[in-house]
């Protein structure tokens, strides 16, 4: 089961960084790119899960601050050639507003 | 639409250009690949294996069918290009078959040289080239034949080798007194041939041949003033020559080879060529090093990137037969200006030649011991200064206090389960299979596939020697000049000089104009581009804390779980009791998991979660605590010892002078993490003699070292100077920092540095000339006015700065409908 919920502004996150949100079931990171683009992963990286959103954020990227592993904000894929995948939560955004869509238990 | 390009060859070269632009630009080209032999794109290299059989036809395979399917692109094999119309943009094949080019790559490679004596269109008269030749080969060879092989190079050593594992008599007949006369010296030349002796091989040395003889097979060959020597098969390795005779007819300019610029152009814009079929300022290669480092010049400018440049390359050869290690590279004629170091054992069958010419290898000849063949190779590729390390070169790097992991033959010794990479647990076996199976050639591509020596990089070495090992000769050695990172094509000295020449002061500003190839760089180029920046306009540049690794950003290291350790500066390691107070009180509000005495004697806190960040910070800064850069790229700490104050042997007062140092120089970033040490005599109980910079009191003053380090790769300092006064210290140590700061490379510790520039450099800029000392400190304490600040207190005085450290939002974690 999941649920639309409003996490905050646009500008709490500053450029090319990362929010978290204390979600119920995880802890989930929200992106803000260089085009604002927002994007919500999964706080765990699926090498050791080192948290994604203390990462360095690069295009619709982010490099893992653990070992430098670099995954798709877009589908939450490794990047080749290492592999793996971790969850994404759809996302909307309404008057600056960002809304997640995020699990339940 | 997109547009055409066509590859004439399908050789080594020419699809390692596809290989490359495929990397670069995938969608850029409608690709056509024409290939006169009926195979896809094969190892050439291994042909001698193909001939031992050691290997199929299908393991030396490099791309298959599938690989031309999957990239689009159309491979005509089996068919020669007999025409370019270069008005129509056209090239056509012998069969007809046309393919239009927006632009032409010519790979056409070498030809065989045949020589034009009787009877050498005899069946079993062969050259050595390619898979038909190594068929026709097999098929006049058998247990207990006779071969003749006409030539003692590389490539005739070789062919004799494969044909002798194939149970054949073989003789080798040379024009010249020594084998190999290119690559080796007489001395290398005369032990190489007495231990093909001792396995069987003979030679008929300084002879020509004059005729092949027999019906339609061949029986014998007839040298000059010798006898007739009977032969099955006779095998032509007597050189190669540039195949130019297509670019000749569509009168594209050819001397020896289809002459090239720097960006691999033929004199028609449009016609691209690289390989063995081009020469280059004057230069014609046969080996492959060289061609891979065109190729990929050749696609950058296919991709219309326009920035790389091939200036050439110095080759290095090894001889692929077992049980022979044979190194060469350079020039090792040896003339007036040139000296040689030489060493020989003949026992031990080993021999050891380094020419050298101001104090710069030129050229190195190495048998029986190739251990330190790459490190000599290095060496003369960067033109090092080896003067302070002459007495030392010929005993190898191990000498030179590398403690490096053993050479070559431990490579060779290693177990295939044998972890290779501490730092990612990869093993020997790992590395080989993935070489093996995916046909990787460099240590980039290990890298990126297994991770070894992907992160510490102390294994690097013995990455690359599996390399070596696994790949034979096709070993291409990794770029001298890498650029930066994979947005950035420019390296680190070009992006720096950028960054002043044209007065970049932001991240934007410098992607912009470096023609960064993503949006915004990646997590490599955006720390050394902000660190270049920031170091280089000290009161212009803004800083970008998202262009910062998390530990800099926030100034605390992330641990493993996610949480952070925080540090607090403990100046020379000397600690009041109220700040061990408050660090304990600390420790206990925030629950802090481990307290710990650091190996930089300072206190650690461990385990601290992230929101509770500030308030830690701000109960340490309450009782005088400050740091940040405490894990950052930046001066880390300064080790003391008790010195005069107290100790019974101390001949000055190491403790003040190291509180001193550290209290001038926190707080500045560097290309890499900086550590220091004042011992207060020289039984050094600070560990001076492995820091970044190393002050050891002696009764006359001070002795200073610098380019030490004590971790993956140990090294000791060298000796920079000694001098009276702590005055002086200080002005040598600013400068020191700051010439480090200018000129190395983000991520080069000093140790790196100074064995990359040579400490006579060093010496040059702080010892030598005050001036430029002088000059060098100021510059450094100028820097630091805009430097010293304390995060710590800037972000407890902000909370705009810690809101970054609190979850943007918490959820009521048993429903959200009551949030
Ligand atoms: C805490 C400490 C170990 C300890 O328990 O005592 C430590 C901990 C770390 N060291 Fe260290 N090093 C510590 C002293 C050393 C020393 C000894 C010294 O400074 O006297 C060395 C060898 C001396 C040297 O640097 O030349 C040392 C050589 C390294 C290296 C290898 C550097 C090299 O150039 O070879 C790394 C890896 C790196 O920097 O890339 C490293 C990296 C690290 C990192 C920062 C790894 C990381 O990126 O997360 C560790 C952080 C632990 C953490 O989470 O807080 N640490 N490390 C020591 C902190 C001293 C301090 O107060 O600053
Ligand atoms: C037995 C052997 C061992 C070697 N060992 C080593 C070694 O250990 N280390 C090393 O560095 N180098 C070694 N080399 C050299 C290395 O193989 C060559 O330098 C390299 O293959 C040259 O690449 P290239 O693309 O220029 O030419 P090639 O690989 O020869 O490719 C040229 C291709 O173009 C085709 N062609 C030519 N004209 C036309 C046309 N008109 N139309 C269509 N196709 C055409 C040819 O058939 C050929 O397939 C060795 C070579 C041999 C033969
Ligand atoms: S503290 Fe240093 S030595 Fe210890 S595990 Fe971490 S990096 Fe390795
Ligand atoms: S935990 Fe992310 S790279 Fe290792």
């Amino acid at each position: 089961m999941s649920e639309w919920i409003e996490v905050g502004h646009i500008e709490d996150i500053p450029r090319l960084s990362a929010r978290v949100v204390r979600a119920e079931a995880v802890d989930v990171a929200v992106f803000r790119t260089a085009r604002d683009e927002i994007f919500a992963l999964r706080d765990r990286c699926p090498h050791k899960s080192g948290p994604l959103s203390q990462g360095i954020v690069h295009g619709s990227r982010v490099t893992c601050p653990l070992h430098n592993l670099v995954l798709e904000l877009t589908d939450g894929r490794v990047a080749p050639p290492d592999e793996g995948c971790t969850e994404t939560y759809p996302v909307k955004t309404e008057d600056g507003k960002i809304w997640v869509l995020l699990p339940r238990n | 639409m997109k547009s055409k390009l066509v590859l004439v060859g399908n050789g080594m070269a020419g699809v390692r250009v596809l290989e490359e632009l495929l990397k670069i630009a995938p969608d850029m080209y409608e690709i056509t690949v024409f290939g006169s032999e009926p195979y896809g794109n094969y190892n050439r290299i291994l042909l001698s294996s193909l001939l031992a059989g050691e290997k199929t036809v299908d393991d030396i395979m490099l791309n298959g069918d599938r690989w031309y399917a999957e990239n689009g692109i159309r491979l005509y094999k089996g068919r020669e290009v007999a025409e370019i119309d270069r008005r129509n943009r056209r090239v056509v094949s012998a069969d007809g078959t046309a393919a239009e080019y927006d632009r032409l790559i010519l790979a056409t490679g070498s030809v065989p040289i045949v020589l034009s004596v009787p009877g050498k269109e005899l069946k079993g008269v062969v050259t050595f080239r390619d898979i038909r030749d190594v068929n026709a080969m097999r098929e006049y060879a058998g247990k207990g034949k006779r071969a003749v092989v006409i030539g003692g190079g590389l490539l005739g050593l070789e062919a004799a080798h494969g044909l002798m594992q194939l149970g054949m008599h073989v003789t080798v007949i040379h024009l010249m007194n020594t084998l190999m006369e290119r690559q080796l010296d007489p001395v290398a030349g005369g032990i190489l041939k007495e231990s093909l002796e001792k396995r069987g091989m003979k030679f008929l040395m300084a002879t020509a041949t004059e005729a092949f003889v027999g019906e339609d097979q061949l029986q014998g060959v007839c040298l000059k003033d010798g006898p007739e020597i009977l032969a099955d098969l006779a095998v032509m390795a007597v050189g190669i020559r540039p195949n130019i005779d297509l670019a000749r007819k569509a009168h594209i300019h050819c001397e020896r080879g289809v002459v090239v610029n720097d960006t691999l152009q033929t004199y028609d814009g449009r016609v691209y060529a690289v390989g063995e079929c081009v020469q280059h300022r004057g230069q014609v290669y046969g080996l492959v090093a060289p061609l891979f480092a065109q190729a990929k010049v050749c696609a950058n400018h296919l991709a219309e990137l326009g920035y790389a440049r091939y200036e050439g390359s110095v080759v290095s050869a090894k001889l692929k037969v077992t049980g022979i290690e044979l190194f060469s590279a350079g020039d090792f004629s040896g003339d007036k200006a040139a000296e040689e170091i030489t060493m020989m054992d003949r026992t031990r069958g080993v021999y050891k030649k380094i020419v050298l010419e101001d104090n710069r290898v030129r050229g190195i000849v190495l048998y029986g011991d190739t251990v330190d063949g790459s490190w000599y190779y290095q060496l003369l590729q960067d033109g090092t200064d080896v003067g302070n390390i002459r007495g030392r070169l010929m005993f190898g790097q191990s000498h030179l206090g590398d403690s490096g992991h053993g050479g070559k033959n431990a490579a060779a010794a290693m177990s295939d389960g044998a972890e290779v990479c501490g730092c990612n647990g990869v093993r020997k076996g790992d590395i080989v299979k993935a070489i093996v199976s995916k046909g990787l050639f460099t240590l980039d591509d290990v890298r990126a596939h297994t991770k070894a020596s992907a992160s510490c990089g102390s294994c690097t070495g013995l990455v690359e020697q599996i390399l070596a090992f696994t790949l034979g000769g096709e070993y291409s050695e990794t770029a001298k000049v890498k650029p930066l990172c994979k947005c950035i094509g420019h390296t680190h000295g070009e992006v720096r000089h950028a960054v002043k020449k044209h007065r970049l002061t932001s991240i934007r500003s410098a992607l912009d104009y470096l023609e960064c190839r993503t949006p915004d760089g990646c997590h490599v180029c955006r720390p050394a581009l902000n660190y270049y920046i920031i170091s280089t306009w000290p009161g212009e540049a803004m800083d970008d804390p998202q262009s910062r690794f998390v530990n800099e950003r926030i100034h605390a290291n992330i641990q493993k779980d996610g949480s952070f350790s925080v540090a607090p500066r403990i100046w020379g390691g000397v600690a009041k009791p109220d700040e061990l107070r408050a660090i304990a009180d600390a420790a206990e509000k925030y629950r802090v998991p481990m307290v710990k005495f650091t190996g930089g004697q300072r206190l650690g806190l461990f385990g601290v979660r992230k929101e509770d960040l500030p308030r830690v910070w701000g109960d340490l800064n309450k009782a005088g605590l400050i740091s940040g850069y405490a894990y950052g790229k930046a001066l880390r700490t300064v080790k003391t010892c008790v010195g005069t104050e107290w100790c019974r042997f101390g001949v000055q007062d190491s403790t003040s002078l190291g509180i001193k140092l550290e209290k001038l120089t926190w707080g500045s970033w560097m290309p890499h993490k900086f550590k220091m040490a004042v011992s207060g005599c020289p039984r050094n109980c600070a560990e001076a003699t492995i820091k970044d910079f190393g002050v050891v009191a002696v009764e006359s003053g001070w002795e200073l070292r610098v380019g030490g380090n004590g971790g993956v790769k140990i090294r000791p300092t060298d000796l920079l100077c000694k001098v009276t006064t702590e005055q002086e210290v200080i002005e040598h140590c600013c400068a020191f920092i700051q010439l480090y700061r200018e000129e190395a490379h983000y991520l080069e510790r000093t140790s790196t540095w100074i064995e990359r520039m040579g400490l006579a450099y060093v010496k040059i800029w702080t010892v030598e000339d005050p001036g430029n000392r002088r000059e060098l400190a100021r510059r450094f304490r100028e820097s630091q006015r805009f430097a010293q600040k304390d995060p710590w207190a800037e972000c407890a005085a902000d909370p705009e700065k810690s809101r970054e450290f609190v979850p943007i939002k918490q959820l009521n974690r048993a429903g959200y409908s009551h949030v």
